[in-house]
């Protein structure tokens, strides 16, 4: 029988997962720009100083190449850090830590050294933070083997994804949409670890396969409900692990429905959904009755007006008529 | 800005009266900024300036109008005390096409061509290489300009501050960076952030001049700035001004402060620049009690007409979303 469900929140499953960890392993501490005493700019470590102390819940000066640099030397050295970055564009400051040291470390010593360092960050537009705090780059880190990357989309993901996380022996990085940590729901009470490898079907349907991940999420699913009114049953994946991607589970589906739409919030050229888009021609192309859709950011860096930062993000009509395209209605 | 040439500022009517509206200008702009981010007018991150502005104005007093800013996103008092229209401004921060940068950046992207005034930048310490190459521009251009950079302390932990530190002064460039040290980065304590608190000391490592002064005194700060901006333009190279100073509100709009006491910030409301410079310039006769009401009014209805610009103003059509992400091309 499975446990009664508590009502919680993203950024609560977030804490209680970070907390959880360090409970149960010593090695874990929490590393970042005031993830202490100020709470976590995002409030998800809001609490955890007073309980876990300074050591480990460890407040940096603006040093993002030196502390994600350190924390992955601290991961070889046998630790198991959490580094938090405030926001993606800001990792762009340690990309060179992460690129060239946390991915090519194991392959250049011929093995010899793991590092299994997790770097968590909040990713994503939508709160009019405009062009150096909203966009979507997730799949610049991607791009890079060496690196499992994971963007948690539901409350149960959110909870269960970092002990797996540090589980593994190689660096991960957990990209955390800024508009998913007020989102609450019911979860259950024992809630704990779960896979990092598989996709999920998050509504089953047999006419087109709509395929996203993280802040897009219910976007899609708020998509596929309004072409359910319609007639249209759209099964709507969530890659939850961006990097390797589970061929295996989008191909069946879209095997299946014969159709694919891919909602990415990136930038449309080079984006997660490009690749996607191309290994589904490589792999299904002669299931497919249907051009591959995307729904992509547009080319743009991400303004500051509502009304312009929307037209620039996937939204719920823009994955609507891409899906009725694919299905040519 | 008044027209005052040379290293000391003179301290007539005319100019306390200047740096006194100017710092007022600053206080109420902001106060009605957080009010209309409370309507949502303003959305976003809103990032206030109380209590810092004896900097951005003194320090501008020491610029000429070719001279460049690089600033960072607590900008709006250097905007204004540029001399950035208050209207286009706070039309910026509705997200309007009048505003300063057609409403594309908002309170944190603040640009002027006009009066070289080159961002708003929102990546801490992400402003002063931009400052050290305009000022390499200005030395392979054979122009004697200045670019002054401002930056928090928390910015003097990343190593951006390093590399623009070392190359300003290796190349002997005219930069002048502004520490604008207020004690906190976000919640970071200057101890928790810095092996070495003082943060001056910090330029000797690069063989630069630095001074260190009372952010909270625009007279203070104009002063020092004018020496810096005077050495500068004699060819020493760049150089460092310290300001030590304080921001008496939160960070953003979305912070509950935990990290420091009431007390704290209590005492140092006690030494506020505008009050300050007030209460002197009245004691020694430099200012009458009408010359404070007339300025406040005034600047009243400066903020009453920049809102009014602002709420006249026009959201730019959807179909222009893409626009200005490159040079537009002469058609061939
Ligand atoms: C590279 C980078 N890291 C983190 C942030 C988030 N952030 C914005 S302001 C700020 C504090 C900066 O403090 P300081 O430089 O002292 O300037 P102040 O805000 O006090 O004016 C932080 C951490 C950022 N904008 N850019």
């Amino acid at each position: 029988m499975s446990s009664p469900a508590v009502t919680t929140t993203y950024r609560e499953a977030v804490r209680a997962a970070i907390r959880e960890a360090m409970q149960r392993d010593e090695r874990v501490f929490l590393m970042g720009e005031d993830v202490g005493r100020y709470g976590g700019c995002y409030a998800v470590s809001k609490g955890l100083l007073d309980e876990f102390g300074p050591e480990r819940i460890r407040d940096t000066p603006l040093s993002e190449a030196g502390f994600v640099g350190a924390g992955i030397g601290a991961a070889m050295g046998g630790m198991r850090p959490i580094v938090e970055v405030m926001t993606v564009n800001f990792s762009m400051l340690c990309l060179d830590q992460i690129l060239n040291s946390a991915a090519t470390i194991r392959h250049m010593s011929g093995g010899q050294f793991s590092i299994p360092v997790v770097i968590r960050m909040a990713t994503g537009a939508g709160r009019q933070l405009a062009a150096q705090h909203s966009h979507s780059l997730e799949n610049i880190y991607a791009h890079i083997p060496g690196i499992r990357v994971v963007a948690p989309a539901t409350l149960a993901d959110a909870r269960g994804m970092l002990w797996t996380a540090l589980e593994d022996p190689d660096p991960v990085m957990i990209f955390e949409n800024v508009m998913l940590y007020n989102m609450s729901g019911e979860l259950a009470a024992d809630a704990g670890a779960v896979d990092i490898d598989r996709a999920a079907i998050r509504r089953p349907g047999r006419d087109v396969s709509l395929i996203t991940y993280g802040g897009s999420l219910a976007k899609t699913l708020a998509a596929a409900e309004q072409l359910a009114g319609d007639g249209i049953e759209a099964e709507v994946i969530d890659l939850r692990t961006l990097r390797p991607l589970d061929d295996a589970t989008i191909m069946e589906s879209v095997g299946r429905t014969r159709r694919a739409v891919i909602v990415d919030e990136g930038w449309r050229t080079g984006s997660l959904a490009a690749e996607i888009g191309s290994r589904i021609v490589e792999q299904c192309f002669w299931s497919l009755d249907a051009p591959v859709g995307r729904v992509c950011s547009a080319e743009v860096p991400i303004p500051y007006p509502k009304h312009l930062e929307d037209a620039a993000l996937p939204q719920v009509p823009s994955i609507v008529a891409a899906a009725r395209a694919a299905l040519g209605r | 800005m008044t027209a005052q040439q040379g290293a000391k500022p003179r301290l007539d009517r005319a100019h306390v009266r200047h740096l006194l509206a100017q710092m007022v200008r600053i206080r109420r702009f902001e106060e009605k900024c957080a009010e209309l981010y409370t309507q949502e007018k303003i959305r976003g991150f809103l990032h206030l300036y109380v209590g810092e502005e004896a900097n951005a104005v003194g320090v501008m007093q020491a610029l000429q109008p070719d001279d460049a800013i690089v600033a960072t996103y607590r900008e709006h008092g250097h905007a204004l005390a540029r001399g950035i229209g208050m209207g286009p401004v706070m039309a910026e921060m509705y997200g309007k096409q009048e505003g300063c940068s057609r409403g594309r950046g908002g309170s944190m992207h603040i640009f002027d061509a006009a009066t070289r005034f080159y961002g708003g930048n929102a990546i801490v310490g992400g402003g002063l290489p931009l400052a050290v190459g305009l000022a390499l521009a200005d030395r392979m251009r054979g122009l004697p300009r200045v670019s002054a950079c401002f930056f928090g302390e928390g910015a003097v932990a990343e190593g951006e501050f390093h590399e623009s530190m070392n190359l300003a002064a290796l190349w002997r460039l005219p930069v002048l960076f502004v520490c604008e040290n207020n004690l906190y980065a976000m919640g970071t304590a200057l101890e928790l952030s810095e092996s070495e608190t003082d943060i001056h000391l910090k330029a000797q490592a690069y063989r630069m001049a630095s001074e260190v002064v009372d952010g909270m005194d625009v007279v203070a700060v104009e002063a020092a700035a004018r020496r810096a901006v005077a050495a500068i333009r004699a060819g020493n190279g760049p150089f460092f001004l310290e300001c030590r100073t304080y921001r008496f509100r939160a960070h953003s709009m979305f912070d509950a402060q935990l990290y420091r006491s009431k007390d704290e910030i209590e005492a140092w409301k006690h030494r506020c620049p505008i009050e300050r410079f007030t209460n002197w310039a009245l004691g020694a006769n430099e200012l009458h009690p009408q010359d404070v009401a007339t300025i406040e009014s005034d600047v009243a209805a400066e903020v009453a007409a920049a809102v009014d610009f602002a709420e006249a103003g026009t959201w730019e059509p959807v179909e222009d979303l893409c626009r200005d992400v490159y040079t537009p091309r002469a058609a061939s």
